[in-house]
């Protein structure tokens, strides 16, 4: 087994005495793809809040490439090498995709370089490479306040691979695409994971079937189990929460 | 001693009652909607003023004993009134732009503080007169079906000569009555508001004298919290309210008229100002930058109490106004005189412009620890 | 990574050959435009320093010329504000702090020019007979200058470290700057012994150079300063907000959360601008206290800071030459308009305020940009003839794919 790229140990994060994240344990090797799921306030955005240092555990820590993030802020976690897409696209909606993408990919972010620094040409050939890659090549110059719903997702993902992190955490990048975007978005996600660590946050079961080799389920804010599609779905206490009946027929259909 | 520190509790919380009840409005509608209203001050001073007024409508009959009560209500209702007119024509093409509304509501108060200053019945018939004449117009012609296109005509026409002819009138009719109809109702000198007889003097405890119209203030500040966390708790629209707090788009889609709210909170939180300046004018005189001096102390208690709830605004009011009394007297010199660099600290800001720099100073200190005031809101839905 | 090597080798010779066709094509008009630009801004600092003056003069309207000295002074806080509201999108309501401190550095080393041993004037009625040590300093040019530029910067930044690192903003940001303003009020109104407190220090009586400042060659001297300074300032906010840093300005006034998760620690960028907002307001009050003879605790009264805001916004926010341009025609008509009736100008200020929020929110330059022209051409030259709808044509998203999409598809 290879190394361990993030490990979660007893993690609990208590919003006024109630507990988003009640005991979680969880760990994710290098290179792998990992699809969380679970039903709505399970605790999946209030565990990536916690990885990208956005809220604050209550107990437990987080191991990221061997060193505890304990004490550290976003932009610092976000400089360790963990990329975070939003569930709702964020993106600069004033700026084009090419100088987002080249804002994502500038690899030094002090104030001092974005005074003095210039984007260089390796930069520059990156960035022109991404917006052909997440197919924006006609758009690269408009404010991005004039791209459409899938193309912001698909933009903020060209900018979560321009920070090039070694960690990548993706919450429900296919809500509100069509079936042929979800299907780009998809095989973008596979070709990522030949290079980076993932961990998906996703609902559309048919996606997740796409992409997942292995799954983890969230319920009430501990992992209620873990394993590969089938395993999960075949899991009793899994139907129970989550898959349900009805969800059963519908993927055996 | 002991009377020293008990006139300081007292003044402390008659000062932050004050306070108060002039951030209760203020809080409710920024948690509503985010929304800085600093034409507040403003609505105070109209409330004072309308205390003026009636005390000058009733005096010599026999209701001038009890004014103060008609005039609480006579604030409320203007000052409200005044709060509908203003979300209803400027404040609700701004939300979700809380810094433009800063500065909108700001333009509101100069327009209010240049108008107490220099209304006369001239004025009021110039403008009374404008408005006829430029939204009965408006009115007339809207119903035409190509509005829409000849609306910016219509606005470069109609606004300069609805002007010139509200005008005109003015000033003939204003020749025609010479004195009486352009004499200033208030001018720019303050006025003053006589307590009646049973606010006057106090009754003494332990040697301190606790004044009548401070006990007042004191008791209608807990009658108007407790009849707002009455009105928000136990009625349906005070529900709707906080529902629309919580959750703006998930109340539209059930159906709860959000717009009806804003506009019904907007002139509860302006009535409310207006019963804070009824309560200011019994303090001092008023003048048109009365609300300037309270604007700054109510927003820091709208910064430290946070926006989550009722009881933040009541610590935070009761620990700033207190706080800013027993800096800004030589209760804490008094106190701390047995230990000289202390004592010697207080000294150096112990005046009442001085206080207020302490004060804000530990308010910056406040916020190092709790970002979010003292009682923020939690969880997941708080952006970063 | 991977992907994008990946797509490069397929198309990186026809990309590589955009790329640099593009660099080639770019780089020298870039300067071509910059040069044009540097040459309309001289003209207009040349327009400023030599037309203006003798025309007013001669008109009998002397003295507009030292108004058009102060107003400009101000247009360089004013830049400061629109670096800080119009690119960042941070409400400051305290910029009058940092204004009173430039003058106030200033001030006090022109009281300080006097025969050794003698003290300033006002210093005698409150019994002072020593200097302060907060004077001592400021017998020394340097330090003054310095003192000028860098006291406001630090107080900015340490105020903006405190406030910004807890992520406070927006409103809250805003009311906080203005109680900081209420406070720093205070403290200069109740420093009698120190600072002459309300009545504040009278600088057009004071001596440099064997000169009172109020004489006219030191006038002239302080009014093409002030020109040489804005130019100056011109080119640092053209500066800041281009390339690298002015899209990390848009960037904050975005998404500051995006920026976070991107790596970037916001809070020193938001520091940064604040301070250098901080440091041109020091400038503008240095300037504006000499060419008015006097600095008062009034620069920072409540009203005055949330002016400058308006300025910026009347001329266009987010525009350089808007906020100058407001600047000069919001005092102008202040000056015009209260010279006539007082009570007029606070209706109309405070109407300006409503009309700027609701119905120009792009100021006077953001109007020309939208619809003057199009106003303008629709005016004279009737409406175009259509291909489509009327709504897909004047669309300006619609123009702009037009003209640059359809270009590029037929590149290929």
């Amino acid at each position: 087994m290879s190394e361990k790229i993030l490990q979660i140990e007893n993690l609990t994060v208590n919003f006024d005495g109630f507990r988003a994240l009640n005991n979680l344990n969880f760990s994710l090797d290098t290179g792998e793809l990992r699809v969380i799921i679970g039903p709505n306030g399970a605790g999946k955005t209030t565990f990536l809040d916690v990885i990208t240092g956005k809220t604050k555990p209550t107990t437990g820590q987080v191991t990221f490439k061997g060193k505890s993030i304990k004490g550290n802020v976003e932009y610092q976690i976000a400089r360790l090498g963990v990329g975070r897409k939003f569930q709702t696209p964020r993106i600069y909606l004033n700026l084009t995709p090419r100088e987002n993408l080249e804002l994502s990919c500038n690899r030094y972010k002090n104030v001092w370089n974005a005074l003095f620094g210039k984007p260089s040409s390796a930069e520059r050939r990156t960035v022109a490479g991404l917006i052909e890659t997440i197919g924006l090549e006609t758009k690269a110059d408009l404010k991005a306040a004039l791209l459409s719903h899938g193309e912001k997702q698909r933009l903020e993902i060209g900018m979560l691979v321009a920070q090039s992190p070694d960690l990548l955490l993706v919450d429900e990048p296919v809500a509100g695409l069509t079936d042929e975007e979800t299907e780009n978005v998809g095989n973008l996600l596979l070709a990522l994971a030949e290079s980076h660590s993932i961990i998906v946050i996703e609902h559309d079961m048919e996606f997740v079937r796409q992409i997942a080799r292995k799954v983890t389920v969230l319920h009430q804010g501990t992992v209620l189990c873990e394993g590969s599609m089938d395993e999960v779905q075949n899991d009793p206490r899994v139907i129970e929460v989550y898959l349900g009946k009805q969800e059963d027929d519908h993927a055996a259909a | 001693m002991l009377s020293g520190l008990l006139d300081g509790i007292f003044s402390g919380i008659s000062l932050g009652s004050v306070l108060l009840l002039a951030a209760l409005g203020l809080a409710i509608v920024f948690g509503l909607m985010g929304v800085i209203n600093m034409a507040h001050g403003e609505l105070m001073m109209l409330g004072a003023y309308t205390t003026y007024m009636v005390q000058n409508a009733l005096k010599g009959t026999p209701l001038f004993g009890i004014y103060i009560f008609i005039a609480l209500i006579a604030a409320f209702i203007v000052t409200a009134i005044f709060g509908l007119v203003l979300e209803r024509g400027v404040i609700r093409y701004l939300y979700g732009r809380p810094l433009e509304t800063l500065l909108a509501t700001w333009g509101v108060s100069l327009i209010l503080q240049q108008l107490v200053r220099s209304v006369s019945w001239q004025l009021v018939t110039i403008v009374a007169l404008f408005c006829l004449l430029f939204f009965g117009a408006m009115w007339i012609v809207a119903r035409r079906t190509d509005f829409e296109r000849a609306r910016g005509w219509f606005l470069t026409i109609m606004i300069p000569l609805s002007a010139a002819a509200a005008i005109a009138t003015g000033n003939v009719l204003g020749t025609l009555y010479k004195p009486a109809f352009t004499k200033l109702w208030f001018d720019a000198r303050n006025v003053d508001v006589t307590a009646p007889k049973w606010l006057r003097g106090g009754f003494p405890i332990a040697g301190t004298q606790f004044s009548y119209a401070r006990i007042f203030i004191i008791v209608l500040t807990i009658a108007c919290v407790v009849g707002v966390y009455w009105f928000l708790n136990n009625t349906s629209w005070g529900l709707r309210i906080r529902s629309v707090t919580q959750n703006r788009t998930m109340s539209a889609c059930l159906g709860i008229p959000t717009k009806k709210v804003d506009a019904l909170t907007f002139a509860l939180g302006s009535g409310l100002a207006g019963l804070a300046g009824c309560a200011v004018s019994l303090l001092g005189s008023v003048g048109p930058n009365t609300g300037q001096n309270y604007i700054v102390d109510t927003f820091m208690v709208v910064v430290v109490g946070g926006v989550g709830k009722l009881a933040g605004s009541i610590i935070a009011a009761l620990a700033i106004g207190t706080a800013n009394y027993l800096i800004g007297s030589n209760t804490l010199v008094d106190l701390t005189a047995p230990i000289k660099p202390l004592s010697d600290t207080f000294a150096f800001f112990s005046t009442i412009s001085m206080a207020k720099v302490l004060v804000f100073a530990l308010i910056i200190a406040f916020l190092q620890f709790r970002p979010g005031g003292l009682f923020p809101q939690k969880g997941r839905t708080v952006d970063a | 990574m991977i992907l994008a090597h990946r797509s490069l080798e397929a198309g990186s010779l026809q990309l590589e050959i955009k790329l640099v066709d593009a660099l080639i094509q770019s780089k020298p008009k870039a300067r071509q435009r910059l040069l044009l630009e540097a040459g309309i801004v001289a003209a207009i600092a040349l327009l400023l320093l030599f037309v203006i003056p003798p025309i007013l003069v001669g008109s009998g309207q002397g003295f507009r010329v030292n108004l058009l000295g102060r107003y400009l002074a101000l247009a360089i806080a004013a830049l400061g504000i629109d670096l800080i509201w119009g690119f960042t999108g941070i409400l400051s309501l305290g910029h009058g702090v940092f204004f009173a401190l430039g003058g106030y550095s200033l001030a006090m080393f022109l009281l300080l020019q006097l025969p050794d041993g003698q003290l300033p004037d006002f210093f005698s009625p409150y019994g002072v007979t020593e200097l302060p040590w907060l004077w001592q300093p400021f017998y020394s040019l340097p330090f003054t200058l310095f003192a000028i530029v860098f006291i406001p910067t630090i107080v900015a930044a340490i105020l903006g470290y405190l406030v910004f690192r807890n992520r406070i903003r927006g409103v809250y940001f805003s009311i906080l700057t203005q109680a900081a303003l209420i406070v720093f009020f205070n403290f200069f109104n109740g420093q009698q012994k120190l600072i002459n407190g309300t009545n504040g220090l009278k600088t057009d009586t004071a001596t440099i150079f064997g000169q009172t400042v109020s004489s006219p060659p030191i006038q002239a001297f302080l009014y093409t300063l002030t020109i040489l300074l804005l130019v100056g300032g011109y080119a640092l906010s053209r500066w800041l907000t281009s390339g690298r840093s002015g899209r990390l300005l848009v960037a904050v006034r975005d998404d500051e959360a995006r920026m976070r998760f991107s790596g970037y620690d916001p809070t020193m960028f938001k520091v940064l601008v604040f301070a250098i907002s901080a440091g041109l307001a020091g400038i503008a009050g240095a300037l504006y206290t000499v060419q008015s003879g006097i600095i008062t605790p009034q620069a920072m009264n409540i009203a005055f800071s949330i002016e400058m805001v308006i300025w910026v916004a009347v001329g266009g926010r987010a525009t350089i030459v808007g906020a100058i341009l407001g600047t000069l025609i919001v005092n102008f008509a202040k000056s015009i308009l209260s010279e006539q009736y007082a009570q007029i100008w606070y209706f109309f200020q405070g109407g300006l305020f409503l009309i700027v929020v609701t119905v120009l929110p792009g100021g006077i330059l953001g109007w020309l940009r939208e619809d003057g022209v199009r106003l303008v051409r629709s005016q004279i030259n009737k409406r175009r003839p259509l291909q489509t709808y009327p709504s897909l044509e004047e669309d300006p998203d619609v123009q702009y794919e037009r003209k640059n999409l359809t270009n590029r598809e037929s590149d290929r």
